[in-house]
């Protein structure tokens, strides 16, 4: 099938970035949408053209190193997938298919489709952890049991793979889903309610230095969230936040 | 001077470890504070190392070549973890787990290595438990066990299919608690380019940052290579795009020996080569042989009728199925181990019997399994006299609770819905059991170089059992190398700083430069990636699930053809100081273009057949790995030479004390 991808070059972060236009005439459905690009890319390297630059890695949805953004959705438009489980069997022969990088403030681009995704690391580097040592004796894995439901429910706010499609979905380019869902996993397990209120508090504040916008309810993040992750994290996280706030 | 010497400690297999820690030189607080240590990799050997580390108050600056060190390809792990826990009452034990993953390695690992790892094997429970890694439980609150391949007890722990992502992100976890107390600097998108080695002890390394391009050095009293296997040599793998041996293999040629890299796990149950553009495959985890069925049909009409598509895997009467796993080893059935498996597809594919387009491909069927545990939904659910359509319905649910993710990931990539039809699966490269030679305290033969995780050559032997990869990652980083690390600096600690302003830095600086400027500035006519599928089909062909005398010659030759070719003929657009993924792809292809001959030499000199190495010449008469324990019970270590076709063996002998060496059957 012949596509026209139009495609966000960009060289570097300092220099401005335009939309150019590329045509593939002999594109297989069954490849993957990454492997799309890497046809494109070999292409360009044998005509002495620069290749465009996207992140990826494991190309099984789980690493979540792959973001684009796609038709103007992030990880293209099936549901529940990342970009490198996209298969052209979505498109149709003759589209037109935009690919641009996430965008928000708190992800600058590197170059290309490629972006900083650091803020992440460091919101998850103010608390989202439990402070427990490397130890060769703690106490049996079986000691506490934890109700099937809640280790569940905390299992499915883990999911979250760090990939971003949520800050790019939301028109505030907030980061509450991602960083609800951390809060939510630890705060669901007895493991994490020691820490509780020092994580959120620590965790929301280096949000908001990253530079990411507030919550309104769009709900757009759960929809494009790659892994499903739900709403009522955000919820959990400022019912968390409030908490933290009442002293005593 | 015997440069392999294991450094086994004495006394009883039960009592080495504990006895080994209790002998080892400790570090005060104060000294750790002035000790450096580099850790190359994230995953969970990586990672799990480097904030444990931090922890005791080494100073740790660690390495990864992705945007953040939660992407490390553990993350893709999907079945579960091992751990003797006998949480079931299954008769589980140390000695049961030590024993299966000896005898699982057909009796080419280390019994003083693989009893330890079974030793610390709860621990790494106790331990992930701890950091609030979700594991999946059962209805009383407790943690939930499932089987894996090539073992008769339940004691493989996990959440959902999605084990490796769970550790990882609590590894990553301890990893951002240290980096937030500054106690390791974290260096993502850096690639190391090569190990410094100054006055024989490993003091540092040459990095790329793969954003800027520049190239930097870091230096340290010891470092830790945790960057995983070799698998990418085939080109189509269940790796990660940028998982690669560049930091190994710069060790190796730096004096590191490398052992056994013929060892090499191919997979039975990938997802089989779609298309000529296809990049890469991707795993169904061994845990779907819990429930899954694997069948053929039992007629090669049929297996045709299948192929052309004038059939459908429903047409096919239960008494026209081949269920061969079941049939040739009814002990282990469906759950052989990893190689017997594969090579059981393999052989039903050869004789005509695949059932997919290029005839590569046989059915992981979860009907029966639905079947039944729609059955027991239903018994459990206090529903009586429902028809076979609810029966399924509940059947579905319960598949859906156990494998969901990986049930949509078939569907996503294959366009067919495994729970109305069976899967199509077919063996591929997942995990290498060959790495850096390390001695019992993890240290390669370069002083001060450690190897953990998948790096590493120790405690698989000639196969890996299924849930133990991330069980050794997370042994070697949380649990074994902290001690034994400290032994070493434990004499260092009055050398002060180690300065990068030595000649050796500088060489090795300039050397990496070198090399880059000729990549960048080849005028050749072909992409890296022309080159890799080059290389792939070579592996896959000669160097695969089964190898010959000839094949392996032949394979010799051609790899040091396509390797000359890629030098004179390969293309790196853009430039050195930029963002350029070419570069790093090339350079990274130009170490796999060496490896790949020294693991076609290895399977060469290893004139037996054991675990995934199956040598033609050498099978029993129905077709199993026939083993020279005479001869060959050694791991076969090589040393760099200067070109990897002269690399020299050493060996190490294996010794039996604790384990009666016999045939491997699954029968």
């Amino acid at each position: 099938m012949k596509l026209t991808l139009k495609i966000w070059r960009q060289k570097n972060p300092d220099q401005k970035g335009k939309l150019v236009d590329y045509n593939l005439n002999d594109v297989n459905p069954d490849d993957s949408f990454l492997e799309m690009l890497d046809t494109l890319n070999y292409e360009l390297i044998v005509k002495g053209e620069n290749p465009v630059a996207f992140d990826h890695d494991c190309r099984e949805g789980i690493c979540g190193m792959c973001s684009l953004f796609i038709n103007g959705r992030p990880h293209g438009p099936d549901r529940g997938i990342a970009t490198c489980q996209l298969h052209m069997r979505r498109f149709k022969d003759g589209d037109t298919v935009y690919i641009e990088p996430f965008r928000a403030r708190a992800f600058p681009v590197i170059k290309d489709l490629v972006v900083d995704r650091s803020a992440f690391d460091r919101i998850q580097q103010a608390g989202g952890y439990i402070s427990v040592n490397t130890s060769g004796n703690p106490q049996d894995a079986n000691t506490v049991p934890i109700e099937k439901t809640v280790a569940d429910a905390a299992f499915d706010s883990a999911t979250c793979i760090g990939c971003g499609a949520c800050v790019a979905a939301c028109k505030n380019a907030s980061a509450m889903l991602f960083v609800s869902a951390k809060i939510s996993q630890l705060a669901l397990l007895p493991q994490g309610e020691v820490e509780a209120k020092s994580r959120v508090a620590n965790m929301v504040k280096q949000m908001d230095e990253e530079g990411f916008g507030n919550c309104t309810n769009t709900g757009a993040c759960e929809i494009e969230c790659p892994k499903e992750i739900s709403l009522e994290n955000i919820a959990r996280m400022n019912r968390e936040y409030l908490k933290a706030g009442v002293k005593g | 001077m015997n440069r392999l010497d294991a450094k086994i400690p004495d006394g009883p297999l039960s009592e080495k470890w504990t006895n080994h820690k209790n002998r080892l030189n400790l570090i005060s607080p104060a000294n750790k504070r002035t000790l450096d240590v580099i850790v190359v990799g994230t995953g969970l050997a990586g990672g799990s190392a480097a904030a444990t580390l931090a922890e005791l108050g080494y100073n740790v600056k660690s390495f990864c070549f992705q945007d953040s060190p939660r992407r490390a390809h553990s993350v893709a792990a999907q079945g579960g973890i091992n751990a003797a826990k006998n949480y079931q009452g299954d008769g589980d034990s140390v000695y049961r787990l030590f024993y299966d993953t000896i005898k699982g390695g057909d009796y080419r690992s280390r019994e003083a290595n693989v009893y330890r790892l079974a030793e610390v094997s709860s621990n790494i429970i106790d331990q992930c438990v701890a950091q609030g890694v979700p594991f999946a439980r059962e209805y009383g609150g407790l943690l939930d066990n499932r089987s894996f391949g090539g073992v008769q007890v339940s004691r493989t722990f996990y959440a959902k299919g999605q084990t490796g992502q769970q550790l990882l992100l609590g590894v990553y976890a301890a990893l951002n608690r240290q980096i937030g107390r500054g106690k390791i600097q974290m260096f993502n998108r850096h690639e190391m380019m090569d190990v410094v080695v100054i006055d024989g002890r490993a003091r540092g390394i040459i990095s790329r940052n793969l954003i800027t391009g520049a190239i930097e050095r870091h230096s340290a009293h010891a470092v830790v290579i945790a960057s995983g296997g070799y698998g990418n040599l085939f080109y189509l793998s269940t790796y990660a795009m940028g998982s690669n041996a560049s930091a190994a293999w710069k060790a190796h040629r730096k004096g590191a020996f490398l052992a056994n890299p013929c060892f090499n796990q191919i997979h039975p149950t990938a997802i089989p080569v779609g298309g000529p553009n296809q990049s890469k495959l991707t795993l169904m985890s061994e845990s779907l042989r819990n429930d899954g069925r694997i069948w053929v049909p039992k007629n090669l009409e049929d297996a045709k009728a299948i192929r052309e598509g004038s059939k459908k895997p429903g047409d096919i009467e239960d008494g026209d199925r081949d269920y061969y796993l079941e049939r040739q080893y009814p002990a282990f059935g469906n759950l052989v181990p990893r190689d017997v498996a594969s090579r059981a597809a393999k052989e039903r594919c050869d004789a005509g019997y695949g059932v997919n387009v290029t005839g590569q491909a046989v059915f992981l069927d979860f009907a029966s399994a639905i079947y039944r545990s729609g059955k027991e939904k239903a018994n459990v659910s206090g529903l009586k006299n429902v028809d076979d359509a609810t029966i399924r319905k509940l059947g579905k649910e319960v598949m859906k609770q156990k494998y969901g993710n990986l049930f949509q990931m078939y569907h996503k990539i294959v366009d067919q819905n495994p729970y109305e039809t069976p899967m199509k699966i077919y063996p591929t490269t997942h995990y290498t059991m060959g790495g850096l030679w390390v001695d019992y305290n993890l240290m390669t033969t370069v002083p001060g170089l450690f190897a953990i995780g998948e790096a590493n050559f120790s405690d698989h032997g000639a196969n890996r059992l299924g849930a133990s990869a991330l069980m050794q990652g997370l042994a070697d980083g949380y649990f074994i190398l902290p001690y034994t690390i400290g032994d070493y600096l434990s004499d260092d600690i009055g050398t002060g700083k180690i300065t990068t302003a030595s000649t050796e830095f500088e060489e090795a600086e300039s050397e990496v430069k070198e090399t880059i400027k000729k990549l960048i500035g080849n005028e050749g006519s072909h992409p890296v990636d022309y080159f890799h599928k080059k290389l792939g089909k070579i592996m896959w062909q000669y160097c695969g699930i089964n190898r010959n005398k000839e094949g392996l010659e032949r394979a010799m030759k051609k790899i040091r053809s396509v390797r000359e070719e890629f030098w004179e003929n390969v293309i790196v657009p853009g430039t050195a100081e930029e963002f350029n993924e070419e570069l790093a792809k090339a350079g990274r292809l130009a170490d796999f273009l060496e490896l790949a001959e020294l693991y076609a030499k290895d399977a060469l000199f290893r004139e037996e057949s054991c675990g995934a190495h199956l040598r033609q010449e050498f099978q029993t008469a129905d077709g199993e790995a026939m083993r020279n324990d005479v001869d060959f019970a050694h791991v076969a270590a090589w040393e760099y030479t200067g070109d990897p076709g002269d690399a020299r063996l050493h060996k190490e002998k294996l010794v039996y004390e604790n384990i009666e060496v016999k045939q491997r059957s699954y029968k």
